[in-house]
C-alpha cells in the first residue's frame, strides 16, 4: 500500500533518512518505534508529502506522492487520515468545529448530517462531554484524542498516528489501542503508528518496525521482533524491561 | 509552501566570508519574496471564493478584529499627528500672518501622506505583528501541515480572509484618521493660534482636491495589501519554534514599515511628478 524506495533525507545538515526502503501492506498496521529524534515523524511525514525526499520515491499504491502536485496531491492526500505528535487542532476552533471541519471545508453533507457524525466519532473517544470547549482548555490526551477524531471523521483508508496514546494514562491508552485493532480488523485500514510504548506496539502491530541512525534496524513481526539478534532491538527491549519471554508473552496469553 | 521550505534548506549553511554572506542574504530576500508574491497571487484568486457563507463569516470575524483592534491607538495618533502637523506650520505661518492657511497645510498633508502613512503603521505593528504569531504560531504547533493534508489551502482559508480585512479595513480606517486629525488640527488653532474654527474648515475645503483623498487612499489600500502579505508570508514560513514567532512577528513590523516609507513615496512620485 505504502512504499518507501531509497529514501534518503538530509535536514538541518543532518542525514535523517539514509537509503531506507520498506512497504506497508494494505489492511496491516506498521508500528515505527526508535528513540527521540530518530526520523519517525519525519517517515510519516513523507507518506503524505510534508516532506519531500532528497532522493527516492514514496509510493501510495500505484501513486507516486513524493512527485505529486496540486489537484493530484490532494486527491492522494484524501486517502490519509493524519494524528498529529501535537494533535495540531485549530485553537480558535472549539472541539466540535475541529472535528467538522474537514466535513465542512470537503464535503456537501449537510449540518445535521454533520453533526451526527462527529459526535459519534467523539463517543468513540470518550470525548462527547467536551464539544464546546476549546482546545486550551483540553489536556494534551484529550487533544490527542480530539486529534484523533478529526484523522478518522473522513474515513480514510490510511491513517497515520503519531504517538497516538502518549500522554494518556494507561486506560484511555488502551482504549485507543483496541481503537486501531478494530479499524484494521473491521474496515480492513491501513495503518501506520509511531510509538514508544512497547507494550501497545506489541499488542496493535502486525509488524514492528525499528529507526535507527537513519537506517530501519529491524522489520519483523512482533513475535520476531522481540526475538531479534539486533542489539539495538534488544537494549530498546530491556529499556521497557521486555524479555525474550517475558511479561509480553504471558500478558497476551491470558488476555488471548 | 512545504516545497519552498525545502528549497530553502539548500541555502541554510551561511557562507564564512563576509561577501558571500551578503550575497547570499540577497538571495535569500529574493526567495522570500518571490515567495511572497506567489502567496499574495494565490491568495487573490481566491477571493472569488470570499462570499461563500463559511467564507464570509471569516472575513467577517477578520475584518471586526482589523477594524477594532487598533482604534484606540489610531484615535490617539490621528489626533495628535493634526495638532501637531497645525502648530508647527501654524508658528511658521503667523510670521507672515499666514496662520489661517494651518487648514489647508494640515488638510492636505493628512489625507495625502500622513493619513495612509500613520494608519499603516499602526496596522502594522499592531494587526500585522498579531497575524504573524498567530500564523507562526499554528505553524510551529503543524496545525498548518494538518491543514495541507486535509487539502484545505492555507492560502484560501487564511491569508484570503485577511488580505480581503487589510484591503478593505486600511482605508476606512485612514479616512478616520484624516479626520480626526483635521479636527485636532482645527483645535489647536482655535485655542493655540487664534484661527476661528469656521476659518479653518472654510480653508481646509477650500484647496484640497479630490485627487489628494483618493490618492491617500490607494495608498492606504496598498499599505493594506503589503501588511497582510508580508505578516502571512512571515507567519507561514516560520520555522524553529518560539524563538521563530517572535522573530516572525519582529521582521513583519521591520519589513512593513520599510515597505510602507519606500512605497508610498513611489507612490507619491507616480501621482505628482
Ligand atoms: N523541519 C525540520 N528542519 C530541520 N530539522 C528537522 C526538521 N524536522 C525534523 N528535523 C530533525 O530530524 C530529526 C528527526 O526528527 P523527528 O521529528 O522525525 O524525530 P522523532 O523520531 O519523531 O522523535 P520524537 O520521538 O522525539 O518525536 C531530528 O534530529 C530533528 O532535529
Ligand atoms: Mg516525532
Amino acid at each position: 500500500m505504502i512504499s518507501f524506495e531509497q529514501i534518503t533525507k538530509t535536514l538541518g545538515g543532518k542525514t535523517v533518512l539514509d537509503d531506507v526502503s520498506f512497504e506497508v501492506p494494505r489492511g496491516e498496521t506498521v508500528v515505527i518505534v526508535g528513540l527521540s529524534g530518530a526520523g519517525k515523524s519525519v517517515t510519516l511525514k513523507h507518506m503524505v508529502q510534508l516532506f519531500s525526499p532528497d532522493c527516492g520515491t514514496v509510493r501510495i499504491g500505484e501513486d507516486v506522492i513524493s512527485a505529486a502536485k496540486g489537484a493530484e496531491l490532494e486527491r492522494m492526500r484524501q486517502r490519509f487520515g493524519v494524528l498529529f505528535q501535537g494533535a495540531a487542532l485549530l485553537q480558535w476552533l472549539t472541539v466540535f468545529e475541529n472535528v467538522a471541519l474537514p466535513l465542512r471545508e470537503k464535503t456537501d453533507l449537510s449540518e445535521e448530517e454533520i453533526e451526527k457524525t462527529v459526535l459519534d466519532k467523539l463517543r468513540l473517544l470518550n470525548m462527547e462531554d467536551a464539544v464546546d470547549k476549546f482546545p486550551a482548555d483540553l489536556s494534551g490526551g484529550m487533544q490527542k484524542r480530539v486529534g484523533l477524531a478529526r484523522a478518522i471523521v473522513m474515513n480514510p483508508e490510511i491513517i497515520l498516528y503519531d504517538e497516538p496514546t502518549s500522554g494518556l494514562d494507561p486506560v484511555t491508552a488502551r482504549l485507543i489501542d483496541q481503537l486501531i485493532e478494530n479499524l484494521r480488523s473491521e474496515l480492513g485500514i491501513t495503518s501506520v503508528v509511531v510509538t514508544h510504548d512497547l507494550h501497545s506496539a506489541l499488542a496493535i502491530g502486525t509488524r514492528i518496525m525499528m529507526i535507527d541512525g537513519g537506517k530501519i534496524v529491524e522489520n519483523a513481526t512482533p513475535h520476531d521482533f522481540i526475538h531479534s539478534e539486533n542489539e539495538t532491538v534488544q537494549r530498546f527491549l530491556e529499556s521497557q524491561y521486555i524479555t525474550r519471554r517475558g511479561s509480553w508473552e504471558k500478558g497476551m496469553q491470558t488476555h488471548g | 509552501m512545504f516545497e519552498n521550505l525545502k528549497n530553502l534548506n539548500g541555502y541554510m549553511d551561511m557562507p564564512r566570508r563576509s561577501f558571500r554572506r551578503f550575497g547570499r542574504i540577497i538571495l535569500l530576500s529574493c526567495h522570500g519574496a518571490g515567495d511572497a508574491l506567489m502567496m499574495l497571487g494565490s491568495s487573490v484568486l481566491y477571493i472569488r471564493t470570499a462570499f461563500r457563507p463559511r467564507a464570509r463569516h471569516e472575513v467577517a470575524v477578520q475584518l471586526f478584529i482589523t477594524g477594532i483592534k487598533s482604534l484606540g491607538v489610531i484615535t490617539v495618533v490621528a489626533f495628535f499627528t493634526g495638532m501637531i502637523l497645525a502648530l508647527q506650520t501654524g508658528l511658521e505661518l503667523r510670521r507672515f500672518g499666514q496662520e489661517v492657511n494651518i487648514g489647508t497645510a494640515v488638510t492636505i498633508v493628512m489625507i495625502r501622506e500622513m493619513g495612509p502613512f500613520m494608519t499603516g503603521l499602526i496596522i502594522a505593528a499592531s494587526v500585522g505583528s498579531a497575524i504573524a504569531a498567530q500564523l507562526g504560531t499554528m505553524t510551529v504547533s503543524e496545525e498548518i501541515a494538518a491543514l495541507e493534508v486535509m487539502s484545505i489551502n492555507p492560502n484560501r482559508f487564511l491569508v484570503m480572509p485577511r488580505l480581503v480585512a487589510l484591503a478593505v479595513m486600511m482605508p476606512i480606517l485612514t479616512i478616520y484618521t484624516n479626520l480626526l486629525g483635521i479636527v485636532g488640527g482645527g483645535i489647536v488653532g482655535a485655542t493655540q493660534l487664534g484661527v476661528a474654527m469656521q476659518a479653518y474648515i472654510d480653508n481646509a475645503t477650500r484647496y484640497a482636491e479630490n485627487k489628494d483623498l483618493y490618492v491617500g487612499l490607494f495608498k492606504a489600500v496598498v499599505f493594506g495589501i503589503i501588511i497582510a502579505t508580508v505578516a502571512c508570508h512571515q507567519g507561514l514560513t516560520t520555522r524553529e519554534g518560539a524563538v521563530g514567532v517572535g522573530r516572525a512577528t519582529r521582521r513583519t513590523v521591520i519589513i512593513s514599515f520599510l515597505m510602507i516609507l519606500v512605497v508610498g513615496y513611489m507612490i507619491t512620485r507616480m501621482f505628482y511628478i
